[in-house]
Parts: C-alpha cells; structure tokens; sequence
C-alpha cells in the first residue's frame, strides 16, 4: 500500500501535468481535461482505485474563468481510502469533458447528471440525455445563475399544455425560510425580501 | 375410419415460420405509481413476450433540487432535508451529514455524542431492512412477512418519537452534537426492544429463508456479478451480496465505529437470496451494536463544548449571559462559520454509502454540496440486470435492490 505522499509523487511523475490540489481529506489533483480517461486508468489499474464513487461539477459562475471544473471521487476497496480529481472545462459556452463510461459502466448516470444539471457534455457517453429533469427542458439548475425559485418553463407534453394553458412557475418565496446568500447582507435572506407580490410601492415584476 | 389424433405443434410451426413473421416486440410502461417500484420509478421495457431485452429506468419524479437548496441556506437549516433523503432512515441521513460538515470544521463530538449518534444509526438500519424486508415479501407474495416488520417498525418509531419528537422527520442531528439527550429511561427501553426483536427477527427470516415459493422467486434471479458490481459503483448489502466485503463501518470507521464488534455479512452468488440473506444478518449485528452501546453508554456532554460559532450554548447559558446570546443569535442568523476548503464523507447508510461533497468558501452557508446518494447508483445497474429477466422476475429484483426514490432523485 502506498502512502498518500507517495500516490502525489507517483502521479506528478506519472503525469507532469497534474498538480496538487487543495483538500481538507483525501488526496486531490488537478489534471488537464485531456488526460482525465488516461490518470483515471492509470489511478484504478496501477493504484487500484476500483471504485469511482462519485462524479460532479462545480460552476464558479459566469463570471469566473474557467467556468467549471469537474469532480471525480474514486474509492480503493483495498486500501479503503479516496482519491478526488478534478479537471477544468476550458469552454465556459460550450463546456466539454472526456466521457469516462468505458472505465466504469456506472459513469454512465453520473455523467448523465452531471450534463442534466450543468450542461457539461461528456464527449464519448453512449447515450447523454437528461436524467432528473425531462427530456427539452431549456436550463441547466445547478449552474449559478439559476434562480433557487426557479424559472417559467413549459410542461414535458406540449399537447398537455395546449389543452390546459399549464406549465411550469417559478415558486413562491415569500412566507419561506431564511435563504442566505454567499456575499448578501443577511436582511437579504429574510423572507420579505424575497416578496415578490406588488404593492404600490413595488411594481409588479411579470 | 381411424380418427387422426396428432395435434400440431403451434411452437414448432411459429419457430419455422420465415423471419419476417418474428416475435413483435412489445413496449410496457411500469410505474411511475406502481406497487412494486417502492415509491415513482418507471420503467420502459421492450419486451419479447415475457422477457425484457430491455430496460430504460425513468427517474426523477421526485426531484427537488436539495442541491440548489443546500447551496441557499445554512449548513444548520440544511439539516431537515436530509431526512427527506432516504426517508425510511432519516437518523442514519442526519448522521452522515452532520459528520461532513464536523470535517469540514475540523470538530471533534464527544464519545457519548458518537455513541448516541451510532445507536440511532443502527436503530435506524433495522427500521430500513424491516421496511426494505417487508416490501420485498410483499413484492414476490409474502404478506405475513409484512405485517410482521410492520409491528417491529412501529416499536422503533415509538422510541424515534419519544427521543426526536418526530417519527419519520427526525433532524435529530446538529452540526457539533444533537438536538438533545437521550430522555430518561430510554435506554432501557431500546434494550428491552433488542431483547423481545431478536426473536421475532428469527421467526420472520424463518417465514422466508427455507420458503419454496420465496426460494422459487429469488434464488439465481437477477444475479449480479462482483465485477459489475464494482463497475456500476453499487453500495450496501446490494454490494456486499455479491461478495465484496466493503463496510464504510469497518474499512474507514467514523463516529467510534471502531469500538464495537460486528461482522459484515457477505453473499456469495449475488442473487436476489443473497442480498436478501445479506440484510437479514445485518440487522442481527445492528442489534450487536446497540447492545454494545447499551452496555457501556457514554456519561459526558452530548455535544461539542468548545464549538462556539458553530453549536449553538446551553438555553440556560443564552437567557443568562449575553456574550452566549449574541453567540446564538449570530449562528441562527449568519449560520456556524466553517473554514474554506472541500471534504468528500461517505457514511455507510442502510441503502449504502451516502457521501457530501462540501466546497467551502468560508462562511455558513456552503458553495456547493453533492450529495452521492447510494440508490442513484444502485440503481443504474437496471439497464443491465433486467435484460434476459421476466417481467414477473424485474419485480423481485427491484424489491431486492431496496431503494427509495427520495434519496435517488434529491
């Protein structure tokens, strides 16, 4: 079993691309979005990552270059411990990422996810389409720009909405938790700011 | 004259038919509401008669964005949407996500704390594999098996509600220690609940375990070898039925795991009896654990005295002292304050391993949270498991695979 000092060395050597990333856990890399199938093999046939655990993506906002980096936790059933490595999408437009479903099938759903919620496309996947939300629905949620009410959109069965002039609203905040926001003061979060009826004093926003 | 008694044989005269008259394939739809998909999964089948040549799970139905939500509120408030995840054991849920966030911090709960913690975990894992149990005799015809855990289930959720104050919304966890102790005399009764279980317990698995009907219905079905296993990233007794001896518990213990004695059952074919032996033996070494911790509980706090800006004081201490009052206001209003940095938990829940993926960027409310959520994964390997199976047979295996659509959704 190797150390997690040495699986830093043994992957800097490996890959002289790959840096060190800053973690509070396990060890963690960056990588180029080029190499990811490549250090992933090489982390689950060479270090005996058998298990990749999770995958994710991370949005810094818009305003952020590079806009989104994802994140691959494997897990070593031998050595019981994780590994995170994480990659940047060089395009915050069209944000691309190498599929790695031919290492684990079940990448696959994770990958799924992960372009359903952030509209990163896996390049490779066999079969990319959305996974929670329903097949044409015009956003990606988790991105940062995405209100927590949500936007107006239209039902999944145009026919549906046809007959019945229903489709999807934005929620109503007022009346609701304390919603904090990084960065806003905190009378920011309380529910009357997020009113969003009309008074007099207000104009009526839709 | 002789009457000429041979029959044709229909199968034989359809199997030499020319190709263009093959089988037609079929198309069924099942669930989002039906009784055998636990909660609103569907799945799309095409079908060949009775057998599936394949299977597109349909998710999502229950999706409601606890990410974006987690990502708007403080790490405090976060706290009762993790009962909503797996909902049949939202004590072992609390758990998990309370400890991501005491690494994030970097803080240490003291032994009565974790002790308390991992009792109800394993309370919480018996109630699951009785609920997961129940449902999968349900599924293959076993109603006797259902009323049965149902009763046990019930006796746990007393001893829930008398601790949390709520059977099934628990939030029982915070981050740095609990909502409150144990009540008096409780204890006690947990033991008094592990002595009159164990029997039962023995007497329900009997109801199954040398059943034909049930052995008929389970064994060699829906087989799941230990390389796909890994592949499809499953977790849980659905791990571990096709050998592959993972426990979060004994491999990375958390929470004072450690001390215990117990053993990680593992099957030896993957099929849906192994997963279902599996479970079974599990809830057998829970009851080990909780005995254990009956035994010898903790005295001591019962949360982290030296977490200020996280835990919020004593009300004693708040009504009393006014640097504690600002104290509690500030965590109320602005959340516990957490250094800048990025975790991965994974806890061993009843339905496997739940992880959080915390990024910091300092301050109470987090930047991102991923929750891993082990139904999801176990889950994806039904686009595989159910070709070749009948249809009859899809729903055994999905009362063996013991998921909850809330936590697979989020």
């Amino acid at each position: 079993m190797t150390t997690d000092v040495d699986l830093t060395t043994a992957v800097s050597q490996q890959f002289p691309s790959a840096s060190p990333r800053a973690s509070l856990d396990c060890p963690a890399f960056n990588i180029l979005a080029a190499e990811v199938p490549a250090v992933l093999q090489y982390l689950r046939d060479v270090q005996g990552f058998d298990f990749l655990t999770d995958l994710t993506a991370i949005d810094w906002t818009a305003e952020t270059s590079p806009r989104f980096t994802v994140i691959w936790h494997l897990y070593s059933s031998g050595q019981h411990r994780y590994v995170r490595v994480a990659a940047d999408c060089t395009s915050a437009i069209e944000p691309v990422m190498p599929s790695v479903t031919g290492l684990w099938a079940g990448a696959d759903w994770h990958e799924r996810e992960c372009y359903d919620m952030f509209g990163i496309i896996f390049t490779g996947h066999p079969d990319l389409r959305r996974i929670l939300m329903w097949d044409g629905y015009p956003y990606f949620p988790l991105r940062k720009e995405f209100p927590l009410a949500g936007l107006p959109a239209a039902l999944p069965d145009a026919e549906i909405s046809a007959e019945t002039g229903a489709g999807v609203i934005a929620a109503p905040m007022m009346g609701g938790p304390f919603v904090a926001t990084p960065g806003q003061p905190m009378s920011a979060a309380e529910p009357r700011a997020k009113d969003e009826a009309w008074t007099e004093h207000s104009e009526k926003t839709v | 004259m002789a009457t000429d008694f041979s029959f044709p044989d229909a199968a034989a005269k359809a199997a030499a038919l020319p190709k263009e008259f093959g089988p037609e394939k079929m198309s069924l739809s099942m669930g989002p509401s039906h009784p055998s998909t636990h909660g609103v999964l569907r799945i799309q089948f095409e079908l060949d008669g009775e057998t599936v040549t394949k299977a597109d799970p349909v998710i999502g139905y229950l999706h409601r964005g606890d990410e974006k939500i987690a990502e708007n509120m403080t790490y405090n408030q976060f706290v009762p949407y993790t009962d909503r995840l797996d909902y049949i054991s939202p004590l072992a849920n609390n758990m998990a996500y309370a400890i991501a966030v005491e690494r994030l911090a970097t803080l240490e709960v003291p032994a009565r704390c974790q002790a308390i913690r991992v009792l109800t975990a394993e309370m919480a894992r018996v109630s699951s594999h009785l609920m997961g149990l129940g449902a999968f005799g349900i599924d293959v015809g076993a109603w006797t098996v259902f009323m049965y855990c149902f009763e046990e289930r019930e006796k746990l959720y007393k001893l829930f509600e008398e601790l949390t104050g709520a059977r099934f919304t628990t939030s029982y966890s915070r981050i740095g220690g609990l909502a409150r102790d144990v009540p008096e005399g409780w204890i006690q009764r947990v033991d008094a609940f592990t002595d009159q279980f164990l029997p039962i317990l023995d007497e329900v698995l009997a109801l199954l375990s040398r059943n034909k009907i049930f052995l008929d219905r389970t064994v060699g079905v829906g087989i799941i070898s230990r390389a796909d296993a890994i592949a499809y990233g499953l977790s849980g007794p659905n791990l571990r039925g096709s050998g592959v001896a993972n426990d979060l518990r004994k491999d990375r213990p958390y929470s004072g795991y450690e001390q215990y004695a117990f053993e990680v059952p593992v099957g030896a074919k993957g099929d849906c009896y192994d997963r279902y032996l599996c479970r079974g033996e599990e809830m057998k070494q829970s009851i080990g654990i909780i005995r254990q911790i009956v035994k010898n509980f903790p005295r001591g706090d019962w949360y982290a005295p030296d977490a200020r800006k996280i835990f919020a004081p004593p009300k004693e201490k708040i009504l009393t002292s006014m640097e504690e009052l600002i104290n509690n206001f500030m965590i109320v209003t602005e959340g516990p304050q957490m250094p800048v940095g990025e975790v991965y938990f994974e806890a061993e829940n009843p339905k496997g391993a739940l992880g959080f993926y915390i990024v910091s960027k300092g301050g109470g409310v987090p930047y991102r949270m991923k929750i891993r959520s082990p139904s999801f994964c176990n889950l994806s390997i039904l686009p595989k498991l159910c070709v070749g199976n009948l249809v009859s047979d899809v729903v055994a295996i999905l009362g063996s695979l013991d998921f909850v659509m809330g936590e697979c959704d989020r």
